[in-house]
């Protein structure tokens, strides 16, 4: 036949490693499954919370007589960034009040993550004696399983930092440091802002410092990932801590900071895609304020035109209105408690089974999830024996145990742990 | 070390307006230049900068009714009701979009011929939600890079100003057939024929399916025989943009009608393949939902899986599912049978005025003012848009 482009060089990719397993889990029957893989909270009954600041928010907008779905303007709906920034950044910001900040709405995490790669790979001028060679992104080992082709697409060299120690689940911070230290000048960092994920270990407040200061030192720039604010402790400015830190502080000089922010999980809002992409430059700079933002907006029209209107106007009303965040504080508090609660029941279920090893890592980790230790097999085995699905590297969302099946997910990890020894 | 030092310098001078305050500062971001206000987007600003109490904006292809206000279409407002009224959960989307979504948006662009009915039921057709017309582009554009990285692609002369950007930061290069006679008003269809059968088979060429922007001016169903014929002798790519599908005749059935011309090339062998864009944004009246779906015809069954996993992957590491909102509405107007019957009623009210001022803007131009030049083309154009023919110092003074 004639010619056409599909052919046999068009693979067939595997499925996305988290995505799928919500596919493979959603075909399964049988009635005892737990859906431990993607990352989104599920209430005490294991269904979807849409949070009641969300909802409160939703009728409001559904009650405004100028609610209308017109085209927000090419960097997003100005009232949701500016809101976004403060929360990120803090309300007694230095960086807003400076007007150092340059912000756009992003689809969520990925969408921001993304137009952070592309700016970077456009216009960060790479600090290597070699002009024309591609900049370094550092992720940590492991990271998010979405992050590497994130950069990877955008044309950025990508490689690892040391972080999990998996024998002693520790931080690996000497190497960490180390990497940062041989790391070509001007290489990015990509750090989790909190709640690592998978692994759900974060640096204590020293090894922050330690770290920071390393890349500072180094003259490398850092990218915060920031998708888990408020989820960790219920405290918005506790988890937002080392990247304030980092920003306020003025005990570093990096060549800008960059934030990837979502509020996939902390407003519930997966589906509708609502992020931002702030760029914090070292000095004001009203010249480039305007060339970065800009650069940003030609971007984004090349790519989606505008980003979409609902969640934007969904979670300014939520910022705004000060009822709505006051019920937001309190959502951020039932859900990071109940994953807490959660985290505790299975570790106590656990060590009254005796289940050999030591699992107090489940309890010490923050955030959605947990690295649980468990190879491949005893996952693969509790997704075919037991109908449980994590994802492969051992990695769980505590958000999907509730009272009803905590107990059931606990005898199954003791009987698959019973069976590898 | 010596040399690093001196790159620092070089790009400190580049970079003026850095202070350079006690503290060494690299002017790491020196070389972020100024871009220009977008060429459509950017007229808005414009426009409510400016303070004339009799202003009109003829800009940005959004439709408003009589009174000169957004309208949403009742199918709409009905949908948004039950969507409030009904919606459990917020979850996310798979990564190309929301199997009832899909299914909705295939029943309505492929089963309403026999040929289409076909290739659906051969599981031919791999289609997947995307940020309205632009982000439909945009992954077709990145699948192009992949697969088809050399062929360029023709875009007509004139087209919409976002399709040579969404081309080319895809990577794509790009270049255009002659399309519309500014002189003529019309269609230079021996243009548009001698520019495609001079490309080279693997080239793309990228044509509005109907409501051209900017002309408005569209191909008639023979010209669509002739085009059909060199895309299939010349072994050319068929990339097909739908954006405002119902806003020409006002029934999309109906304007649907040059796709199954080239579905009965595909099902006879003549055409191995085509990609579609496809918009919502303003025959739903959804802008800034940004929902619209691509879709890419494949050999077989198997080739649309591995196609799938490919467009799967594209998005995935761009922004890993696609908006929720929109997508549920246009599913509840599609899979209900009086909210799409009154959607298609909302199609012919938009298709109605639009063609109704165009005939009261000819009458005017023509009867009242006497204008000596030829505005006829205004009542043959289709669509939101006209092509004035008015030159660059007629437009807002900047």
């Amino acid at each position: 036949m004639s010619r056409g482009f599909y052919s046999e060089n068009i693979k067939q990719l595997p499925p996305d490693p988290l995505f799928g397993i919500k596919t493979r889990c959603a075909k399964d029957t049988r009635p005892e499954k737990v859906d431990l893989g993607i990352g989104a909270y599920r209430d005490d009954q294991g269904k979807p919370w849409i949070l009641p600041s969300v909802r409160k928010a939703e009728k409001l907008l559904h009650e405004s007589d100028d609610y209308n779905h017109e085209y927000l303007p090419i960097p997003g709906l100005k009232q949701f960034t500016q809101l976004a920034a403060k929360v990120i950044l803090g309300d007694d910001s230095k960086a807003i009040s400076e007007d150092r900040v340059v912000s756009v709405q992003s689809l969520s995490g990925t969408g921001s993550l993304h137009l952070a790669g592309e700016f970077v790979a456009k216009f960060f001028v790479p600090k290597s004696s070699d002009e024309s060679s591609k900049a370094t992104i550092y992720v940590s080992d492991p990271t998010w399983a979405n992050h590497i082709q994130i950069f990877e697409h955008c044309g950025l060299e990508v490689q690892k930092y040391p972080y999990w120690n998996a024998a002693t689940k520790s931080l690996r911070i000497k190497e960490y440091v180390e990497t940062i230290q041989k790391a070509p000048k001007g290489s990015i960092f990509l750090l989790h802002a909190t709640a690592h994920n998978p692994t759900g270990m974060d640096p204590t407040e020293e090894q922050w410092k330690v770290i920071l200061k390393a890349i500072s030192d180094n003259g490398h720039l850092p990218l915060f990932d920031c998708a888990y604010q408020g989820f960790t402790t219920g405290s918005l400015a506790k988890d937002a801590w080392a990247l304030r830190y980092a920003i306020d502080s003025g005990l570093y000089s990096f060549p800008g900071v960059l934030v990837c922010q979502s509020f996939a999980k902390n407003c519930g809002m997966y589906g509708e895609r609502i992020g931002a992409f702030h760029v914090i430059l070292p000095e004001h700079n009203q010249a480039l304020n305007s060339a970065v933002f800009s650069q940003l907006s030609k971007l984004i029209r090349s790519e989606i035109s505008n980003p979409p209107g609902y969640g934007a106007k969904i979670v300014s009303l939520v910022l705004s209105h000060p009822e709505l965040r006051k019920q937001w504080q309190q959502d951020l508090i039932t859900m990071s408690s109940r994953i807490m609660g959660m985290r505790k029941d299975l570790v106590a279920e656990l060590q009254r089974l005796n289940t050999p090893g030591v699992w107090t890592h489940i309890t010490q980790q923050k955030g959605m999830f947990s690295f649980t230790g468990l190879s491949p097999s005893q996952v693969q085995e509790l997704a075919e024996k037991y109908a449980i699905y994590m994802s492969g590297n051992g990695r769980a969302s505590i958000a999907g145990l509730n009272p009803g099946n905590v107990k059931y997910v606990a005898k199954a990890i003791d009987a698959v742990v019973r069976e590898g020894n | 070390m010596l040399r690093q030092k001196a790159l620092f310098t070089v790009t400190l001078k580049r970079s003026n307006s850095f202070l350079i305050g006690q503290r060494y500062r690299q002017s790491t971001w020196g070389n972020v230049p100024q871009a220009p206000p977008d060429k459509i987007l950017g007229l808005k600003d414009l426009f409510q900068a400016d303070d004339n109490p009799n202003k009109i904006d003829l800009g940005v292809g959004a439709y408003r009714d009589n009174n000169g206000n957004p309208w949403i279409p009742l199918s709409v407002r009905h949908a948004e009701n039950i969507l409030y009224n009904t919606e459990k959960e917020k979850e996310y989307s798979p990564i190309l979009g929301n199997n009832t979504f899909i299914t909705c948006v295939q029943r309505l662009l492929f089963s309403q011929d026999a040929y289409g009915r076909r290739l659906l039921n051969d599981g031919r057709i791999a289609t997947a939600q995307g940020l309205s017309g632009t982000g439909s582009l945009k992954i077709l554009a990145e699948f192009l890079r992949r697969f088809n990285p050399e062929g360029p692609v023709m875009l007509p002369d004139p087209t919409w100003a976002n399709h040579k950007s969404i081309m080319q930061y895809s990577g794509l290069r790009t270049e255009t057939y002659r399309y519309y006679d500014c002189n003529k008003k019309s269609i230079n269809i021996e243009g548009m024929l001698d520019d495609i059968n001079m490309c080279k088979p693997g080239t793309v060429i990228l044509i509005h399916l109907c409501c051209h922007n900017p002309t408005g001016a569209d191909l008639k169903l023979e010209d669509w025989h002739k085009v059909i014929e060199i895309l299939h002798h010349k072994e050319l790519i068929p990339f097909f943009d739908s954006a405002y599908l119902g806003l020409c005749s006002g029934d999309p059935i109906k304007d649907l009608k040059p796709l199954f011309m080239v579905n009965k090339a595909v099902v006879e062998g003549h055409l191995p393949t085509y990609l579609l864009a496809q918009s919502f944004a303003k025959n739903m009246g959804l802008y800034g939902e940004r929902v619209g779906s691509f879709s890419i015809i494949c050999s077989d069954k198997s080739e649309k899986q591995r196609v799938n996993s490919q467009l799967a992957q594209i998005v995935r590491s761009t922004y890993s599912s696609p908006p929720c909102h929109g997508s549920k509405l246009v599913s509840i107007i599609l899979s209900n049978e009086n909210l799409y019957s009154e959607w298609l009623t909302d199609i012919k009210t938009m298709a109605e005025r639009l063609n109704s001022v165009r005939i009261m803007l000819f009458e005017s131009l023509t009867n009242k003012y006497h204008s000596d030049v030829d505005w006829s083309h205004l009542l043959t154009q289709r669509g939101m848009f006209c092509l004035s023919g008015l030159t660059r110092q007629a437009g807002p003074k900047t």
